[in-house]
């Protein structure tokens, strides 16, 4: 497997410029002659859809729900991050980017950082241009908050619910070119294969998820915007269907795996508190800005919080970070969040839980202000406790958010497999070992608006393409491949349900064993009982999975079954690269590799690179690949936040 | 955290052509601290484990905001607790011995696929038609160079909140999607971006409603009694306004 990352040369404010000009073009009269797969409708999905077409490309754009609007980008609530400097207060281009690369403890490329943090300014340009309703000061200028890892104010909001403003904006520019004819949308289908003809990405094979029918779709090029692979804990704050398939058949089609054990565990979210819990819901990072994080001093302390007196209170993270306090990045909060109720000292009934309290912020800037800053977020969260935040401090605790591990890309956003490119979440490139808030959505735009035109250009105008039907063999052979494989899936559901399990149940299972063994903590004697242990979970799964109905039909419990098949086979490789990482990281925190202070500890002469698998088939272990990371621009240091 | 028993009457129904109809079904020891797709899950698993098929329904995000989960229980869509979606209405609100009557969201424009699950696809043929400003990615001015007023740009938020989750129609008499098609037409008419292209977007909107067999409004108000978003029927007034001036300067 290469891995030419293809950086271009030069400074690093001339690199994107340089390579803008050194990529070939297509003419625009040519373009209407090359098409162009784009799988997923998020933030990425949906703005590459839309350039694309606007460009000229004919585009087939597929998503697994019902309407391109409900990617799960929809649920991002905070903001989107951009070098605007609106407030003056020291901002720049090269600012954000040193916070990304930083926040990402040094394990990013820069060159991919630095573009990512100039055409951040655009993409605030773009979505006012279409209509976003960001909140404004009273003059009519935009807002803007702090949002954890930053000293600066530069995260665009629209009230809890920039995701979802952002989403529609795209979602907007999408429709208008599926009216124009220039995208033909396929809702409700899941990929279930990439197909490849001569060694390139020439069309993927999906299931129609309301007939059941498989079908193949042939293209140009092929755009993976597919999103993250949370979801394989059982419990994330992602959305049900958010799942690793499409990343993972690419994978095993030649597609290398970036990072895949870089995944953020986001602080702030709804303590578990059932069994029969379905997923975890995030309340935004940006309460950190107000809400105080802590904890009684006293382990065996039951009094009610209000009752608690300061005196009798342990704000952990004021105390041990004084400069950034309450705002430290995801990894550092999630994990001494951790830290806090392993000593015993957590809250609520489960004891896993610390509070976020708002009691002071109320008292200074009065309910009103703090109402109209928080009100969505708290009604949300008295929905799902019955509690309210204004009376009575939230309860937190860290949850699985975000994975900043994924398919291998170049500078160009193409996988290891020529003509398939991966975008927005589904890409490892940005973040590194951990993301900071709000720069999610920017990546997801950024990728989809200013950059993977340039590179679908260079790939279409470098490269001679025959025509390719679906009735070629690579499509043929994709299609049996797929049927058959739903086939042995559904082959234990004949005669009964005695002796088998349901998807849930191994899900669940599956879920346990990452959480507790790859989750917020790692050691080397939990990584690999959890891989002697994957095999029969996964065994149990081909030979004891009960499915009710046919593959003809809507059949959700086999669209699960098919999902959960995909993270069992993810699992190994997740758990493989934790083991081999044995420095600390941004998320990856390997408790043989700590600071004195139970800090990260980073091992920057043995461990400074991309680790990259590559699949070898069923019967083979994976094989690592190494892509290092020179820094030529900024200089690695031990993050602190003190 | 107590627990409460219920019965379930479910419509049940195996695809678009077939005959549909209420099933019932008992469910025991719920916890309230499930939200009510959580409770259908238990459900499902226990259906499942009887070797029978499960309900069929449409959620994604559980968080309220992607829309995609909904049905009417009792006869309100998204059922009793004000401004929550399905997914955020929570056990708690129900009680021991309590029946539960769950259908899908109907109207002639969204058909039943399967159970509870229908297609919504005419609201996004809604939006196709003119639901955005027309700008192109790439060139867009400085975005402060555009001051908005703060009141204004609340304003818009407040409608531009719709989740398309598609209550206002099911629970409509009419089936009409005006405060869907409403509040996607007040957001761009009170924002300067959407100045341009006010006129041909308030008529090319309500025309591709009647397209989709969406009925028209008299004022019920049962859509924003249901809407999980809060969306006010003052952006319904808005979009009479918005039509009747296109319609008297451009029809």
């Amino acid at each position: 497997m290469e891995l030419n990352s293809r950086v271009p040369s030069g400074p690093l404010d001339k690199k994107w410029s340089n390579h803008r000009f050194a990529n070939k073009l297509v003419n625009p009269a040519n373009r209407r002659k090359y098409s162009v797969i784009v799988v997923g409708t998020g933030l990425a999905g949906a703005s590459a859809s839309a350039t694309l077409a606007e460009q000229g490309y004919q585009v087939k754009t597929f998503c697994i729900q019902d309407s391109p609007r409900r990617a799960h980008s929809i649920a991002a609530q905070g903001g989107i991050n951009a070098a605007k400097n609106y407030q003056n207060d020291g901002d720049s281009i090269h600012r954000l980017f040193y916070d990304t690369i930083k926040g990402g403890d040094f394990r990013a490329r820069e060159a991919n950082v630095y573009r990512l943090a100039e055409v951040s300014n655009q993409i605030i340009d773009q979505c006012v241009a279409q209509g976003v309703p960001f909140a404004r000061e009273y003059g009519g200028t935009l807002a803007n908050r702090s949002f954890g890892g930053a000293q600066v104010s530069r995260t665009f909001y629209a009230r809890g619910q920039t995701g979802q403003q952002l989403l529609l904006g795209a979602y907007g520019a999408l429709s208008r070119q599926i009216r124009s004819g220039r995208v033909q949308m396929f809702a409700r289908r899941e990929m279930m294969d990439v197909v490849v003809v001569d060694g390139r990405a020439r069309g993927i094979t999906v299931r129609n998820i309301m007939t059941g029918e498989i079908e193949s779709h042939a293209a140009d090029a092929v755009i993976l915007a597919t999103g993250g692979y949370g979801n394989v804990y059982f419990l994330s704050t992602n959305a049900m269907a958010s799942n690793v398939t499409a990343a993972w058949r690419a994978h095993k089609r030649g597609a290398g795996f970036a990072n895949p054990s870089f995944v953020q565990i986001h602080p702030t979210c709804i303590p578990v508190h059932g069994d029969y819990q379905s997923k975890l819901t995030l309340m935004s990072e940006s309460l950190r800005n107000d809400g105080r994080v802590w904890v009684p001093k006293n382990k065996d302390d039951k009094r009610r919080p209000a009752d608690i007196p300061d005196s009798d209170r342990d704000y952990y993270l004021e105390n041990k970070y004084p400069s950034f306090g309450n705002l430290v990045p995801r990894d550092v909060a999630s994990r001494n969040a951790k830290e806090q109720c392993d000593q015993g000292k957590g809250v609520g009934s489960t004891g896993l839980a610390v509070y976020l309290d708002f009691a002071e912020a109320i008292k200074r800037d009065g309910r009103d202000t703090i109402w109209k800053k928080y009100g969505n977020l708290f009604q949300m969260y008295e929905k799902i406790t019955a509690s309210d935040p204004m009376v009575e401090p939230m309860m937190i605790y860290p949850a699985v958010h975000y994975t900043m591990g994924g398919l291998w890309v170049d500078y160009d956003l193409m996988t290891t497999i020529p003509g398939l490119f991966a975008i927005g979440e589904c890409n490892f490139s940005d973040h590194g070992a951990n993301r900071l808030g709000a720069s999610a959505l920017m990546q997801g735009l950024a990728d989809g608006y200013f950059i993977i035109a340039t590179s679908v250009a260079h790939y279409l105008g470098t490269n001679k393409f025959d025509k390719a039907s679906e009735h070629d063999a690579s499509f043929i052979d994709s299609r049996r491949w797929v049927e058959d494989r739903i086939a042995r899936i559904l082959r234990n559901s004949v005669g009964g349900t005695t002796g088998k399990c349901t998807v849930d149940e191994i899900h669940k299972e599956l879920g346990r064993l990452m959480w507790d063994n790859c989750g917020m903590a790692r050691n080397r004697q939990g990584l690999e009982a959890a891989l002697a242990e994957l095999p029969r979970i996964r065994e149990t799964f081909w030979n004891r999975v009960y499915l009710p109905g046919s593959n003809k039909e809507i059949n959700q419990s086999l669209e699960r079954a098919g999902r959960v098949a995909d993270f069992l086979e993810f699992a190994d490789i997740m758990i493989r690269d934790a083991l081999a990482r044995e420095e600390s990281c941004g998320c990856h925190l390997r408790e043989e590799s700590q600071t004195e202070e139970n800090e990260a500890k980073r091992d920057d002469a043995n461990y400074s690179h991309v680790s990259v698998w590559e699949h070898r088939g069923e019967e083979q272990e994976p094989l690592m690949h190494k892509e290092p990371l020179v820094f030529e621009f900024v200089t690695p240091t031990q993050r602190s936040y003190k | 955290m107590s627990s409460i028993n219920l019965t379930l009457k479910i419509w049940r129904q195996a695809n678009s052509d077939a005959l549909g109809g209420l099933e019932t079904y008992s469910l025991d020891g719920i916890h309230t601290d499930m939200s009510f797709l959580e409770m259908l899950d238990v459900l499902n698993e226990k259906l499942t484990k009887e070797g029978k098929d499960p309900v069929a329904f449409d959620h994604d995000c559980r968080e309220g905001i992607c829309g995609m989960c909904g049905a009417v229980v009792n006869g309100i869509a998204h059922g009793p607790e004000k401004e929550t979606t399905l997914c955020q209405l929570h056990m708690r609100h129900f009680k021991t011995g309590d029946t539960l009557v769950i259908e899908p969201f109907r109207s002639r424009a969204f058909p039943v696929r399967k159970d509870l699950l229908v297609d919504r696809s005419a609201l996004d043929r809604i939006i196709q038609a003119g639901g955005y400003v027309s700008v192109n990615t790439g060139g867009a001015p400085d975005a402060n160079g555009l001051p908005i007023a703060s009141q204004r740009a609340e304003l818009a938020m407040d409608a531009a909140a719709c989740i398309g989750c598609g209550a206002c129609v099911a629970s409509c008499p009419n089936g009409a999607a005006m405060l869907f098609t409403s509040a996607k037409i007040s957001q761009l008419a009170l924002l300067p971006q959407g100045q341009v292209e006010r006129k041909q977007r308030a008529l090319a909107m309500v025309a591709q409603m009647d397209v989709e067999g969406f009925g028209n409004c008299t004022n019920a108000r049962e859509c924003e009694a249901v809407c999980p978003k809060g969306i006010s029927i003052r952006n319904i007034a808005r979009l009479n306004r918005e039509y009747l001036t296109a319609v008297l300067s451009e029809g």
